[in-house]
């Protein structure tokens, strides 16, 4: 980490690091900008130094003016930025978030985008999980996709894309086990690697609209008839599905 | 660079006096309260009806500042700790400092000490003034009393980090009822351990509870002319008893801060 040993010396790499839960979790017996100063406190900064740079930071996302306020009166949102703040007030060299955008509503996660867009233009190195392929895609240079703690994928989002499996995901869940329907599937022309999962018949098609009545005629002389129907264009959703052989939960 | 471990420290204290000033008044409400209670009915009341003998007052005091300063130095370390770790994780903010986690642990039980000892100082001249004069309390020995009084409250604020990291948010209740409740009726505060005697295999029982010494240091320090054990044991077992849950808690508290 940053060139220090994570076992052998861990202070010292809390020291490189900053931190941002999932669930903002501030000091409530303090305001915001306690809890930046006191934070700040904790890495050593005298109080005159940080009561500046986190007025600076507060600024900086947005909530320049809530500075005072307990930090109870501060939206999700708000807070999540609290805890973007409380990150970087002591400037470390790499910024890790942990699904940051979980629970926040559509606006407050495109400030939050905006922000993390700023961040990264001023140099800094930024960790992030996030179960949003689309936020994945959309913020980060290198994108690792990582399933049972084992890392299946490393590369730009543009180069994990390219080993996407080609065509559209079809799944079409039946009434009863999908195992029946697919042996008529492997004879069906501009199909690919059909599979069953329970009730639940995955296959990729290159057509896919023109691939279904074929798919569907194939179920019902299985015997089976199909409740639900869902496409999945080539995605990075599709490479993990066809990485981890299951769902994004 | 790293800053110094002390200076981090000091930023640790600084958070809590901050924050525990503030809700000081609370903080003396909630855990004075129920011997203050106590002294009302054992110290004023069953003695003016005469049920009680007079000189009773003299053994309940140094009780009634045990269980004070007990009561308050356990909750004031367990209480924000369960909340902490069960599902605020606030003390998060605190566990990214660069320190070693023992840093703030013990931070925690030194300012746990502290707070045992003001709710004591609270209580004493409470308790003096709802009792009336005391036969046999004797301030000749203050420092005995700070000792004492720094000893006790240390060895509960270490018995807080263990509960406080032990427990399971949704069994604090259970852990007021089932332990800190017994401990306090089996901890010799409201009857001095050699009056035991008349019931010898509960006097050898109660030496399991750390409370015990506690209130008898307390009556070996204020009112020593009184029965009491004897202060070297008192202090010696309050010693070993810190060790054992310092080690416990700071070994709760190592594993809870990982996860």
């Amino acid at each position: 980490m940053a060139g220090v040993d994570v076992r052998k010396d861990p202070v010292s790499v809390k020291q490189r690091i900053g931190v941002v839960p999932q669930r903002p979790n501030p000091d409530r017996q303090l305001t915001a900008i306690q809890n930046l100063i006191f934070h700040a406190a904790y890495f050593g900064i005298p109080r005159a130094t940080a009561t500046p740079r986190a007025q600076a930071l507060l600024d900086q996302l947005g909530l320049g003016d809530r500075g005072e306020a307990k930090v109870d009166q501060l939206s999700g949102g708000q807070q999540q930025r609290l805890m973007i703040a409380r990150a970087l007030i002591h400037e470390p060299e790499i910024l890790f978030l942990d699904e940051p955008t979980v629970g926040l509503d559509p606006q407050a996660r495109l400030a939050l985008w905006e922000v993390l867009r700023s961040l990264h233009d001023q140099g800094r190195t930024i960790i992030m999980t996030t179960h949003y392929m689309e936020e994945a895609d959309r913020l980060c240079d290198r994108l690792a996709i990582v399933d049972h703690g084992k890392l299946l994928a490393l590369d730009t989002p543009a180069g994990l894309k390219a080993r996407a499996p080609g065509g559209t995901l079809i799944e079409v869940t039946l009434d009863g086990e999908a195992a029946p329907v697919v042996p008529a599937l492997q004879a069906l022309p501009g199909l690919s690697r059909p599979a069953a999962k329970g009730n639940e018949l995955h296959v990729y098609s290159e057509r896919a609209g023109e691939a279904i009545p074929g798919i569907l005629r194939a179920a019902e002389q299985a015997g089976r008839a199909p409740t639900d129907i869902r496409l999945t264009p080539p995605s990075l959703e599709t490479l993990f599905v066809s990485l981890t052989g299951r769902k994004l939960d | 660079m790293n800053p110094s471990p002390w200076k981090v420290f000091g930023a640790l204290v600084r958070r809590d006096v901050h924050v525990v000033s503030r809700e000081l008044p609370f903080f003396l409400l909630r855990t004075t309260l129920q011997p203050i209670m106590f002294t009302i009915v054992f110290g004023y009341l069953l003695p003016k009806m005469g049920f009680v003998q007079p000189g009773y007052t003299g053994a309940l005091l140094p009780g009634v500042l045990g269980v004070s300063l007990a009561f308050a130095s356990v909750q004031a370390v367990a209480l924000p700790m369960v909340a902490d770790f069960g599902w605020t994780k606030e003390i998060e903010d605190r566990l990214l400092a660069p320190v070693p986690t023992w840093v703030i642990a013990v931070e925690k039980v030194l300012a746990g000490t502290v707070q045992g000892v003001i709710a004591a100082l609270f209580v004493l001249p409470v308790a003096r003034l709802i009792m009336g004069p005391i036969a046999g309390l004797d301030f000749a020995h203050f420092g005995l009393v700070i000792v004492m009084t720094l000893l006790g409250a240390f060895a509960f604020s270490a018995f807080g980090l263990l509960l406080g990291t032990a427990i399971k948010g949704e069994q604090i209740g259970l852990m007021f009822g089932l332990i800190v409740a017994p401990m306090i009726f089996f901890g010799c505060a409201y009857y001095p351990w050699k009056a035991l005697s008349a019931t010898p295999v509960v006097q050898v029982l109660v030496l399991v509870n750390p409370l015990v010494y506690v209130s008898e240091g307390m009556r070996g320090a204020l009112t020593p002319a009184l029965p009491h054990m004897s202060l070297p044991v008192v202090a010696g077992a309050l010693v070993v008893i810190s060790g054992v849950f310092m080690a416990l808690g700071l070994r709760t508290f190592d594993k809870r801060a990982v996860s």
